[in-house]
C-alpha cells in the first residue's frame, strides 16, 4: 500500500515522441515507475503519444493513453479517470512543461488532482532562472554571472559588463535548443534570436563562459523526510563548453579528490534541500582545473538522462526509487533491489569504470555541422563498463557501430601530421579519435594535447596507454605476454588483428589457446560489501575471479540494438524486451545483452542475466562460451543484431528463427532476385553494381529517376533519388564506398503509394496482422512517412495481393518469426520494394493497435511453436473499427545545416500515434502530437518545383477557400494566380535580400509548402527557406501528401470536437461508444 | 615484480609487487571510491593489510594537505591500478613515490573484487603479501609473524600539543589521542574548540589536572578489549566532564560503562554506510572504518540509550548518557575520506560544552 492512502489512482505523464535530447531513457524512468506504482496496489493510468515505447504497453499500466500531450488531451483524460495523483517528473522536460501548465490552467486545482514528488514550486526554482539565482545566492553557492534578457540590445549590453566568452541559454526547453557559445557580439545577436524564439517563455539566460573547466554531474535523491543520498557522481571527458549529452563522460570522477568530491556533494545536497526536491534531481557544475573554485551550471529538478546513466552504472532504480519516494515513501523504506536486504538510503560504490559515449546521427546528416557544442546532437549513446578508463573506452568505442573497434578512424591514416594537430583544436564527434592518433603518431605530447583541448591529462594519459600497446603490436611478435598486454588493456581480437595483420578469427583462435578469457563481474550497487541478487555483469580481462553462476536451465541468449540512432530507435528495444518477456514465460531463461544505458532491456529485473557488453561478434561468443546457451535470438534487435547472425553462425552457434542463410537470400540484392523470380514478384527495375561506369549504364538504361543506395542497409542510409547523370556521378562519388564488396543499387524510382505489412510466420502458415498505408508516396523514407492502420484508400484486389505477395515471400525465405515488407503500389499493381527478415520499426505500433502480440507470438515460433498451436490462422487478421495513425517526429532544431526536405533518407527521430474511431481525427491527434503547428488562419507560402505545380493548384485552391491567405515565388504564384486564386508574389531568396527568409522571421507567413527543385540557385534558395521555418518554428511540408492531409485535418477542426481520448484498453477491448 | 597476497584459509590473489617488500597484517577491505591517502593515513588500519575495492588508485597523487597523520601505518595496501600519471592541482608525488618513501607493501594489479568477496564471505583475516616466487618457508615465516595487540601505543601522538582558539570563551578540549585522523582535530578546530592532544597514555588524573571544559575520545586502531588500562581512565572521566568520542573512542566509552563490544565479522570500511539519528528518523551517509562494534544487547540495563543505527545491519552506531553530558558516535564526522553530513556532531558537542558553562 502506498503510504499516502488517499492514493487509489495513479496518471503518469510519459515524454513523448524520441528526440534529440528526449530519448529513450525516458521509456526506461516511466516504466519503471509505472512498474513501481503498480507494485504498491496502485491503479496507473498513462498518456504517452510514442508508441514505440514499452511504457505504453497494457501491461505496464492499467489504463495507457496514447493522446497527443497537450494540456487539452491531459485535461480531457483527467476529467475522465480522476486519478488522485499525477506524477510527471519521470517524463523528462515534456512531462514537466505539462505538469506546470496543468497547474496554471487550474485544472489539477479543478479535478482535485495532487501533484506527487517534486513539488511545482521546486521545479520553477530549479527551472526559472531568476528564482534559480536568487535560491543559490541565497544558498551562498557560486553561479556564473549572468542575467535574463527578453531582448537583443540587453544581452549585448550585459556581455560588453562582463566581457566574452558568453553562453546563451534559453529558459524552459531541453538538450539545450537553441543555445550556444558567443565569442563576439555578431555570435551572440545571432543566438540570442535564436534563443528566444525556442524559449517556452521568451526568455534566455546570458552568463559567463567557464568553458574548459572540468564538467562534474552528481545524481542525487531525496525524500520528504528530508533524507538525501547522491547515487553516483560523473566527470565529464570533454571539459565544459559541451554539451554533458554530447560528452564523453566517465562514472565515478576520475580526477577529484576527496575533498573536491565532497565538495561538490556537500553543495548537491544543499541545493536539492534549499529546492524542496522529493526524488531524483542532477545538478551540474564547473570545477576550476586550477583550484577548489566551482559553479553550479545547472539544477534538473527530475529524472533526466544522466539519471538514466547514473541508474545503470551504478544499479540504483533511481526511476522506481522516485516513484515510491512521490506516493509517501522514506528512502530508508524502500528496499535495495539489489542486494534486497540493504534499504535504498545508502550511496552506491561502484567498484568499476563506467564510460558513456554519445552517438550522433552525423552518419545520415552528412552535411551537417558536427561542431559540438551547448546544444545537444546525440541522438543516442552507448555505455559500456571494466575495471579500467582504458577497456572502458574501448568497449564503448566498439559499442558504437559506426566502423570503429578501437580509437582509430580508417580515414585518418591518410591525413598527415599537420592536418592530425591541426583536428586536435577541432572540437567534434571525432575529437577523441584526432586525440588518439596524435598520441599513436607521436607527434604531440600529453601536454600539448592539454593545452589545445584542456582535456584533463589523467584521460590523456590512459588514451597514451592504449596507443603505447597498439605501438608495441605492431613492432613486436605477439607472445603471449604481449597478447595478455592487448587484452588487459581492452584491445579487441580485431583490434589485434587489423594492427599484427591478422583475421580477428585467427587472433581469437591464438588468444583461446593461450588461455586468455574474459572474466565476468557484477554490478552490485555496494561494491561486494553485501551479497547480490540480481545478475548484471560485465567483462574484464583484468581479474582473476569470475562470478557468473552459469545454470543447468534451458536458456537463449537475446541481442539487443545498441545505440538509439535514426533508422534503430527504442522501437527494437520494445521488440528484444518483449522476446525475453516471451522466452521466459515459456520457462526458458532468457539472456539479453545490449549497451545501451538508455533502455528498458538492459533494465536489470527485465531478463534472467544481463551482459552489459559491446554488441560485436567477439564480445558475444565470449558470453556464449561462458553461457553456452541453447542459442541466440536475433531478430529483436534491428540491423546490429542482424548483422551478427552470420559470424555467429560461422562460429557454431544456434541463430533461432529464420535461418542466416535465409536472412541473406533477403538481403543479398541478386538472391533476392532469385527469390523474386521463384514466388512471381515483381519489383521496380534495378541493378547491382560495383563501380561508377556500370551505375551509369545502367541507369540510363532503367531511365532516371534511379533511386540509389548501397547494399545492406539501415533506415535508407545514403539512400537518395538522382533525376539525372551528373546527379548519380555526384552521388557515387560523395555518398558511398563502392566496392566489389560494397555493391550500389540502382533502382527505377516508381512514385506510388507505398505499403508497409508486418508479418509473421512459422514456415507454414503466415499472419499479417495489419497493413499500413503510407500518406506520402514512395520515394519518402517509410520511416518518415505518416502511416495509417488500417488502409483507407487501397482496393480489395490491392489488399488481397499484399497479403498474397507477403504469404508467397514469407514462405519461400522460410521465416521462422517476423518479417516486414514494403510494397510501392502503382496503378493497381503491387510492387515490392523491401523485404527485411526480422522486426521492423512498426512492430510495437502494429502490437498495440491490433493487440497481436507480434514479439512473443515471433519468439514461440523461433523455438519451434507453430501459428496452428498458438491459436493462429494464415491470412490477414481482421482490420480494427478504428483507425491509428502513425506520424514521424523529427529533431531538426538541434542539427543546423541539415536539409529538413523529406526524401527516401531516413531523418526522423521518433514517432507519436494517433488513434480514433474517424480518421481525421485519428490523423489530427498524430499530427498535433508529432509537434507540427498547423495554422488556422493567416498565410501559406507556396514554393514548389514545376512537376508539382498541377497538383499544388488544386492544394493552393483548398486553403484559400479555407480562408487562408496565399503567398508564392513567382512561377508558383502564377499557376495558383492561373485558378483565379490571389497569391501575393514574393521574391526568391537569392532575387530579392531575403524576402521571404524576413517574411518568416516577422511571423507574416504561417506554413510553408515547398517541394524539391533542382539546380543550384533555387536548391540553395528552398534549403535557406526550410531552415528558417525550423528556426522560427512554423510547419513545413515537403511533400504534397502530407499538405493533403493537414488540409483534412484543417477542415475537420472546423466541424467536429477535437478532443476525444479513450484507453488502448477501450479500443483493443471493442465496447466502446462511438464517439 | 609478480607477488602475491596470500590469505590463512590459503586463497592467493596475483598482483604486481612494488619494491619487493614483503607483509603480515589483517585483511580488511575499503569500499570508497576516492581518498585513498586519507585512508592510507588514517592510524586505524595500523597493522592492517588494506584492500581498496575501487579499482583505479592514484588518479589525483598524493598531497601533503590530505595526510591523516604523520605518516602511514597500514602494514600493506592492495589495490587494483597503480596510476602511473596521477593529475590534479593538488599534485604533488605520485602514489607510487608515497608508499615507496613510506616503505608500505603494495601489491597492485590485483582482483581487489575478489579479495573483497572472499573477506566477506568468510570474515576478515590474517593475510601476508610475498613475492610470487616465495619459498613455502618464508610463507611460513610471515604467517608466524603475530599481529601486534598494542596498536594504539604505536599510532599516539609522543607529546602532548595545543591548538589555540582565535575565538574568545573557546571552549577548552583534551582530546586523548589513540590515533586520531587529523581532520578531527581540524575539524573541531575550525569550529573554535580550543584543543590539547594527548598521548593515550595520559591518565585521567592528568587530564582533569587541565580543567578541560569536556573531553575528547578519539578513534584508533585494534580491538577496544585489548586496552583496559585506557578503559579504566576513562571510567574515572565519566561524570567529571562531557565527553564526546568518535570510534575507538566510542567503543571505549561503551566498555568504561560497562557495555560489551564484539568483532564484526568483516566490518564497517568505506564512505557509503547509512546511518540513521534515531531522534530525528533522519539517515545521514557516513564514512566509516571499523571491525568492533557495541553490543546492544549490553546497553539494556545502562544509563545509555543508542541514538543512532547503521541501516544496513542495525548495529549501533552512536549513543548517549541518559543524565551525563556524554555521547558517541562509531562513525567518523570528520570524513576525510568521505561525506560531511555527519559535522552536526561537532556542533553538538560544542553546544554541549556551551550549555555546560
Amino acid at each position: 500500500m502506498p503510504k499516502k492512502a488517499n492514493l487509489k489512482k495513479v496518471m503518469v505523464i510519459g515524454s513523448g515522441p524520441i528526440i534529440i535530447g528526449q530519448a529513450a531513457e525516458f521509456d526506461y524512468a516511466g516504466s519503471q515507475a509505472c512498474r513501481a506504482l503498480k507494485e504498491e496496489g496502485l491503479e496507473v493510468v498513462l498518456v504517452n503519444s510514442n508508441p514505440a515505447t514499452i511504457m505504453t504497453d497494457t501491461h505496464i499500466a492499467d489504463r495507457v493513453y496514447i493522446e497527443p500531450l497537450t494540456p487539452e488531451f491531459l485535461e480531457e483524460i483527467i476529467s475522465k479517470e480522476r486519478p488522485d495523483g499525477l506524477l510527471a517528473t519521470l517524463g523528462g522536460q515534456a512531462g514537466l512543461n505539462l505538469a506546470v501548465q496543468l497547474s496554471e490552467k487550474g485544472v489539477l486545482e479543478k479535478y482535485n488532482v495532487e501533484l506527487l514528488g517534486t513539488p511545482l514550486k521546486a521545479i520553477e526554482r530549479a527551472e526559472d532562472r531568476e528564482l534559480f539565482k536568487e535560491t543559490m545566492q541565497k544558498l551562498g553557492e557560486p553561479i556564473p554571472e549572468s542575467t535574463i534578457v527578453e531582448d537583443v540590445p540587453s544581452a549585448v549590453a550585459f556581455a560588453n559588463e562582463i566581457g566574452y566568452p558568453v553562453i546563451v541559454r534559453p529558459a524552459y526547453t531541453m538538450g539545450g535548443t537553441g543555445g550556444g557559445i558567443a565569442e563576439n557580439e555578431e555570435e551572440l545577436v545571432e543566438t540570442v534570436i535564436k534563443g528566444l524564439t525556442y524559449s517556452m517563455i521568451g526568455q534566455v539566460l546570458i552568463e559567463r563562459s567557464v568553458a574548459g573547466w572540468k564538467e562534474i554531474e552528481y545524481e542525487v535523491m531525496r525524500d520528504g523526510h528530508d533524507n538525501c543520498i547522491t547515487v553516483c557522481n560523473m566527470e565529464n571527458f570533454d571539459p565544459v563548453g559541451v554539451h554533458t549529452g554530447d560528452s564523453i563522460v566517465v562514472a565515478p570522477s576520475q580526477t577529484l579528490t576527496d575533498h573536491e568530491y565532497q565538495m561538490l556533494r556537500s553543495a548537491s545536497l544543499r541545493i536539492i534541500r534549499e529546492l524542496g526536491i522529493e526524488g531524483g534531481c542532477n545538478a551540474q557544475y564547473a570545477l576550476d582545473p586550477n583550484s577548489n573554485r566551482y559553479y553550479v551550471i545547472e539544477v534538473n529538478p527530475r529524472v533526466s538522462r544522466s539519471s538514466a546513466l547514473a541508474s545503470k552504472a551504478t544499479g540504483y532504480p533511481i526511476a522506481k526509487v522516485s516513484a515510491k519516494i512521490a506516493i509517501g515513501y522514506t528512502l530508508d523504506e524502500i528496499t535495495n533491489a539489489v542486494t534486497q536486504k540493504t534499504k535504498a538510503c545508502f550511496e552506491p560504490a561502484l567498484d568499476y569504470c563506467v564510460v558513456k559515449f554519445p552517438r550522433w546521427p552525423f552518419d545520415k546528416f552528412v552535411y551537417a555541422d558536427r561542431t559540438l557544442g551547448t546544444q545537444m546532437k546525440a541522438t543516442g549513446e552507448v555505455m559500456s563498463i571494466d575495471r579500467h578508463f582504458e577497456g572502458a573506452i574501448l568497449k564503448a568505442a566498439r559499442s558504437l557501430e559506426i566502423g570503429v573497434h578501437r580509437l582509430h578512424m580508417d580515414k585518418m591514416d591518410a591525413w598527415d601530421d599537420a592536418r592530425v594537430k591541426k583536428n586536435l583544436a577541432r572540437i567534434n564527434d571525432e575529437r577523441i579519435f584526432v586525440i588518439a592518433e596524435a598520441l599513436r603518431r607521436g607527434i604531440a605530447t600529453v601536454d600539448e594535447i592539454h593545452d589545445i583541448t584542456k582535456v584533463d591529462k589523467w584521460f590523456l594519459y590512459k588514451i597514451q596507454n592504449i596507443a603505447t600497446i597498439e605501438n608495441k603490436l605492431k613492432d613486436e611478435a605477439l607472445t603471449p605476454s604481449l597478447m595478455l598486454e592487448a587484452k588487459n588493456i581492452g584491445l579487441a581480437d580485431r583490434s589485434i588483428a587489423e594492427i599484427t595483420g591478422k583475421t580477428a578469427d585467427e587472433v581469437r583462435t591464438i588468444r583461446k589457446t593461450m588461455h586468455i578469457l574474459p572474466k565476468y563481474k557484477m554490478v552490485d550497487t555496494c561494491a561486494a560489501e553485501f551479497e547480490a541478487a540480481t545478475p548484471y555483469y560485465y567483462s574484464t580481462f583484468q581479474a582473476e575471479e569470475d562470478e557468473v553462476r552459469v545454470s543447468d536451465a534451458r536458456k537463449v541468449i537475446v541481442l539487443g540494438s545498441g545505440p538509439i540512432r535514426i533508422g534503430q530507435g527504442v522501437e527494437f528495444d520494445y521488440c528484444s524486451v518483449h522476446s525475453v518477456w516471451a522466452l521466459r514465460e515459456m520457462g526458458i531463461e532468457a539472456i539479453i545483452i545490449n549497451n545501451n544505458p538508455e533502455t528498458v532491456s538492459t533494465d536489470f529485473d527485465i531478463s534472467d542475466r544481463l551482459y552489459f557488453e559491446p554488441l560485436t561478434a567477439e564480445d558475444v561468443l565470449n558470453i556464449i562460451d561462458k553461457e553456452n546457451p541453447e542459442g541466440v535470438i536475433v531478430q529483436f534487435g534491428g540491423q546490429t543484431a542482424i548483422n551478427l547472425a552470420a559470424s555467429l553462425q560461422k562460429a557454431g552457434v544456434k541463430v533461432f528463427g529464420t535461418s542466416v542463410d535465409d536472412i541473406d537470400r533477403a538481403e543479398d540484392r541478386e538472391r533476392f532476385d532469385e527469390v523474386l523470380t521463384q514466388t512471381q514478384i515483381p519489383r521496380p527495375q534495378g541493378i547491382s553494381v560495383t563501380n561508377l561506369d556500370d551505375a551509369v549504364t545502367g541507369a540510363a538504361k532503367i531511365g532516371y529517376p534511379v533511386m540509389v543506395r548501397p547494399s545492406y542497409v539501415l533506415g535508407g542510409r545514403a539512400m537518395e533519388i538522382v533525376y539525372n547523370e551528373a546527379e548519380l556521378r555526384d552521388y557515387m562519388s560523395r555518398a558511398v564506398k563502392v566496392t566489389p564488396d560494397h555493391p550500389v543499387l540502382v533502382d527505377r524510382y516508381m512514385q506510388g503509394t507505398e505499403v508497409e505489412v508486418d508479418g509473421i510466420s512459422d514456415g507454414v502458415d503466415v499472419v499479417i496482422p495489419g497493413i499500413m498505408e503510407h500518406v506520402e508516396r514512395a520515394g519518402v523514407h517509410s520511416g518518415d512517412s505518416i502511416a495509417v492502420y488500417p488502409p483507407q484508400t487501397l482496393s480489395s484486389k490491392v489488399i488481397y495481393t499484399i497479403i498474397d505477395y507477403t504469404k508467397r515471400l514469407a514462405l519461400s525465405l522460410h521465416v521462422k518469426g517476423l518479417l516486414n515488407i514494403q510494397f510501392v503500389v502503382v496503378d493497381g499493381e503491387v510492387y515490392i520494394i523491401e523485404v527485411n527478415p526480422r522486426s521492423s520499426r512498426t512492430v510495437p505500433f502494429l502490437s498495440k493497435v491490433t493487440n497481436v502480440d507480434m514479439v512473443g507470438i515471433a519468439t514461440r515460433i523461433a523455438m519451434g511453436h507453430t501459428l496452428k498451436e498458438l491459436g493462429y490462422k494464415s491470412g490477414l487478421v481482421p482490420p480494427k473499427p478504428y483507425v491509428a495513425v502513425k506520424a514521424p517526429v523529427f529533431s531538426f532544431a538541434k542539427m543546423t545545416d541539415v536539409d529538413i526536405a523529406l526524401g527516401p533518407e531516413m531523418k526522423s527521430t521518433g514517432e507519436v500515434m494517433g488513434i480514433d474511431y474517424h480518421y481525421a481525427r485519428a490523423l489530427y491527434k498524430a499530427i498535433i502530437g508529432s509537434g507540427i503547428h498547423v495554422p488556422t488562419k493567416g498565410c501559406i507560402l507556396f514554393t514548389v518545383a514545376d512537376k508539382d505545380k498541377e497538383e499544388m493548384k488544386q492544394l493552393a485552391k483548398a486553403f484559400a477557400e479555407l480562408g487562408f491567405e496565399i503567398c508564392a515565388t513567382e512561377g508558383t504564384a502564377k499557376a495558383i494566380q492561373s485558378m483565379g486564386i490571389d497569391a501575393e508574389v514574393v521574391g526568391k531568396v537569392h532575387e530579392r535580400s531575403s524576402d521571404i527568409i524576413q517574411m518568416i522571421k516577422n511571423g507574416k507567413i504561417n506554413m510553408v509548402i515547398n517541394t524539391l527543385t533542382q539546380g543550384k540557385h533555387s536548391a540553395k534558395d528552398g534549403f535557406k527557406i526550410r531552415r528558417a521555418t525550423v528556426e522560427h518554428g512554423i510547419a513545413c511540408l515537403t511533400s504534397l501528401d502530407t499538405a493533403w492531409e493537414v488540409l483534412r485535418v484543417l477542415s475537420f477542426m472546423r466541424e467536429r470536437r477535437l478532443v476525444y481520448s479513450l484507453a488502448i484498453q477501450d479500443y483493443v477491448g471493442g465496447g466502446d461508444d462511438l464517439a | 615484480m609478480k607477488g602475491k597476497l596470500i590469505l590463512e584459509d590459503g586463497s592467493v590473489f596475483h598482483g604486481e609487487l612494488l619494491n619487493n617488500i614483503k607483509a603480515t597484517g589483517e585483511v580488511v577491505f575499503n569500499t570508497g571510491m576516492v581518498g585513498y591517502q586519507e585512508s592510507l593515513t588514517d592510524p586505524s588500519y595500523c597493522r592492517q593489510i588494506l584492500t581498496l575495492t575501487y579499482p583505479m588508485v592514484g588518479n589525483y597523487g598524493i598531497a601533503d594537505i590530505f595526510m591523516q597523520s604523520r605518516k602511514s601505518f597500514v602494514n600493506g595496501f592492495v589495490i587494483g591500478e597503480l596510476c602511473e600519471h596521477g593529475s590534479n592541482w593538488h599534485y604533488e608525488t605520485s602514489l607510487a613515490d608515497f608508499l615507496t618513501k613510506q616503505g608500505v607493501p603494495c601489491l597492485y594489479n590485483v582482483d581487489t573484487r575478489a579479495v573483497t568477496r572472499k573477506i566477506r564471505n568468510a570474515g576478515t583475516m590474517k593475510g601476508i603479501i610475498v613475492s610470487e616466487d616465495a619459498a613455502q618457508t618464508e610463507i611460513d615465516e610471515l604467517f608466524a609473524v603475530p599481529i601486534k595487540k598494542d596498536v594504539v601505543m604505536e599510532v599516539t601522538t609522543p607529546e602532548a600539543y595545543t591548538l589555540e582558539s582565535e575565538k574568545e570563551d573557546a571552549p577548552f578540549v583534551v582530546a586523548m589521542d589513540f590515533g586520531v585522523k587529523q581532520n578531527i582535530i581540524k575539524s573541531m578546530h575550525d569550529l573554535g574548540f580550543k584543543i590539547t592532544v594527548v598521548p593515550a597514555h595520559t591518565t585521567a588524573e592528568e587530564v582533569l589536572a587541565m580543567n578541560p571544559d569536556g573531553v575528547f575520545l578519539s578513534n584508533g586502531p585494534g580491538d577496544p578489549a585489548d586496552v583496559p588500562e585506557i578503559v579504566e581512565e576513562v571510567k574515572k572521566l565519566i561524570g567529571k566532564k562531557p565527553i564526546f568520542g568518535i570510534c575507538l573512542g566510542h567503543q571505549l566509552l561503551a566498555l568504561a560503562m560497562g557495555a560489551k563490544t564484539y568483532k564484526l565479522k568483516f566490518g564497517h570500511r568505506g564512505t557509503n554506510q547509512p546511518v540513521k539519528d534515531l531522534r530525528t528518523g533522519n539517515v545521514y551517509i557516513s564514512s566509516q572504518n571499523h571491525g568492533y562494534a557495541v553490543d546492544e544487547e549490553s546497553l539494556k540495563d545502562l544509563p545509555l540509550t543508542v541514538t543512532h543505527i547503521n541501516v544496513n545491519d542495525g548495529t549501533v552506531e552512536g549513543m548517549r548518557h541518559n543524565t551525563l553530558p556524554i555521547f558517541s558516535v562509531q562513525y567518523h564526522p570528520e570524513a576525510a575520506p568521505g561525506p560531511d553530513d555527519n559535522m552536526y556532531l561537532f556542533d553538538e558537542f560544542w553546544a554541549m560544552l556551551k550549555k555546560g558553562e
